[in-house]
C-alpha cells in the first residue's frame, strides 16, 4: 500500500510539473497574458506606403502598445495600402482625428504604427477611419532622394559665383 | 538479377510489417477504453515511462539550454543583438529542439525499455500464458503503455523546453551580462502562443504517438529470443530517430512553412 502511494505521489508531481511548464510556457514565453482576445475594436488607416509592417506589429500611442495589426490589404482602385488595426477596448478616449504614422523602432527594427492624438471631442470607435496618415520611411528612396540633393548642392555653389560674376 | 530479388523481398517485408503495424495500432486504440476502467495500470506505466524519464529530461533540458545561450551570445553580439538572445533561445526550444531533442531522449530512455519489456515477456511466453488465462494482453500490458507514453511526451517536452529557457537565462543574464528585462520581454514580444507553443506542443504529440507505437511494436513483433530481442531493442531507437526527424521537417514545413 505505501508503494502504491509514494507511486501516486511522484506521478502526481510529474504531471503537475509538465502542466506547470506547459503554463509557464504559455503565460512567461509567449505573449498570451497580454493578449486580451474580443476586447479590441477594429480602426482603419489607409496609407500610400505602408513599407514593412506586418500583421501583429504593434500599434502604440505615446510608446505604449495599445493594440496591433490585424490585416493589410492593397485597395486596387486608389493605390493605397488599407491598414486593419486592433485596439484594446479599453484605450477609448482617443480623437477621431487622431494621425496614424508608421515609424521604424530603431534603425533597423521592426516597423510599428504610432497613433498621435488630435483635439477633437469625438472618440475613435469600431470602424472608424483614420484620415490624417503618414506613410512609412522607405531608406532606399530617403538615400536616393539625400544622394541627389548633395549632388545638387555640390553642383549648386559655383553657379551663383558664375552669376555674380557674370553680372559684374 | 540477385539484387532485384533482394529489393523485392525487402519491399514485400517492409510492407507486411506496416500492415501488422497498422493492425496492432488499431487493436491498442481499441484497448484504451478498458485502461480507463483501470487507471491502476496506466499510473503504473505513467511512473516507469514518464517519472522515470523526467531526470534525464530535466539535465538535458538545461544544458541544451545553456549551450544554446552560449552560442547564441557569441552570434548575435557581433551584430549588436544581444537583447535577442530570449528570442533565439526561446523559438528555437519550443519549436524544434523542445520535441525532438525530447523525443529522441524519450526514445532511448522509454522506448527501448518498452521494446526490452515486451519482447522478453514474449520471449519468456508471459504473453501466451495470459492469453491462456483469457486475459487480452494487448489491452492488459500493451494499451497501458501506449497511453502513457502518449500522454507522458508532451509533458516532458514542455519541461525540456521551460527548464533550456531558464537554463539560457542562466548563462545570458548571469554570466554573460544580457539584461534580464530584455531577455524576457523579447521573448514575449516575439513568441506567439497559437502559432510557436501549441505547434510545438502538437509536434510533441505527434512524436509520442510513433515513438509508442514504434517501441510496442517493435516489442511485440520481436523474434522471441535473446537476439531477436536485442535487435528489435535497437530497431526501436534507430527506427524512432529516424521517424522523429523526417515527421519533424514535414510537421515544420506544414506549420511555418508560410512565414
Amino acid at each position: 500500500m505505501q508503494h502504491t502511494h509514494t507511486q501516486d505521489t511522484l506521478v502526481g508531481l510529474f504531471v503537475a510539473t509538465g502542466i506547470a511548464s506547459l503554463f509557464f510556457l504559455g503565460l512567461q514565453v509567449s505573449n498570451l497574458s497580454s493578449f486580451s482576445h474580443g476586447n479590441t475594436y477594429e480602426i482603419t488607416a489607409r496609407f500610400s506606403n505602408s513599407g514593412g509592417l506586418k500583421v501583429k506589429s504593434a500599434v502604440s500611442a505615446a510608446g505604449v502598445k495599445i493594440g496591433s495589426v490585424k490585416a493589410i490589404t492593397f485597395d486596387q482602385k486608389t493605390y493605397e495600402s488599407v491598414v486593419k488595426m486592433d485596439i484594446d477596448a479599453q484605450y477609448k478616449t482617443l480623437p477621431d482625428d487622431s494621425s496614424a504614422s508608421v515609424y521604424t523602432a530603431g534603425l533597423l527594427g521592426e516597423q510599428y504604427v504610432s497613433l498621435d492624438g488630435g483635439g477633437s471631442d469625438e472618440y475613435l470607435k469600431n470602424g472608424s477611419k483614420i484620415e490624417i496618415t503618414n506613410s512609412a520611411l522607405v531608406l532606399e528612396k530617403a538615400l536616393g532622394q539625400f544622394l541627389f540633393k548633395s549632388a545638387e548642392e555640390k553642383k549648386a555653389p559655383p553657379s551663383p559665383t558664375n552669376d555674380k560674376k557674370g553680372k559684374k | 538479377m540477385e539484387f532485384f530479388r533482394y529489393l523485392g523481398a525487402g519491399t514485400r517485408e517492409s510492407f507486411t510489417k506496416l500492415g501488422r503495424g497498422s493492425f496492432f495500432l488499431i487493436s491498442i486504440l481499441a484497448g484504451i477504453s478498458s485502461v480507463c476502467v483501470r487507471p491502476r495500470l496506466l499510473l503504473k506505466q505513467l511512473h516507469s515511462v514518464g517519472v522515470l524519464s523526467f531526470l534525464i529530461i530535466t539535465i538535458s533540458g538545461l544544458f541544451v539550454g545553456m549551450v544554446l545561450g552560449l552560442q547564441g551570445f557569441y552570434i548575435l553580439s557581433r551584430f549588436g543583438a544581444e537583447e535577442t538572445l530570449g528570442v533565439m533561445v526561446a523559438t528555437s526550444l519550443v519549436r524544434e529542439l523542445g520535441p525532438v531533442v525530447a523525443a529522441l531522449l524519450f526514445a532511448g530512455r522509454a522506448g527501448s525499455a518498452l521494446t526490452a519489456e515486451i519482447g522478453l515477456m514474449k520471449a519468456t511466453e508471459q504473453l501466451s500464458g495470459m492469453e491462456m488465462m483469457a486475459i487480452d494482453p494487448i489491452k492488459r500490458i500493451i494499451s497501458p503503455r501506449f497511453l502513457a507514453g502518449f500522454l507522458s511526451m508532451p509533458l516532458l517536452a514542455a519541461l525540456f523546453s521551460a527548464v533550456g529557457i531558464i537554463g539560457g537565462q542562466m548563462v545570458g543574464t548571469g554570466l554573460l551580462g544580457v539584461d534580464d528585462g530584455a531577455y524576457w520581454s523579447q521573448m514575449q514580444a516575439n513568441l506567439d502562443f497559437r502559432g510557436d507553443i501549441v505547434n510545438g506542443v502538437i509536434k510533441s504529440i505527434v512524436f509520442g504517438f510513433i515513438t509508442s507505437w514504434i517501441a510496442l511494436f517493435e516489442g511485440y513483433d520481436a523474434i522471441p529470443t535473446a537476439e531477436g530481442v536485442s535487435r528489435a531493442t535497437t530497431r526501436t531507437v534507430v527506427n524512432s530517430a529516424f521517424s522523429i526527424l523526417g515527421l519533424d521537417f514535414i510537421l515544420t514545413a506544414l506549420m511555418f512553412g508560410d512565414n
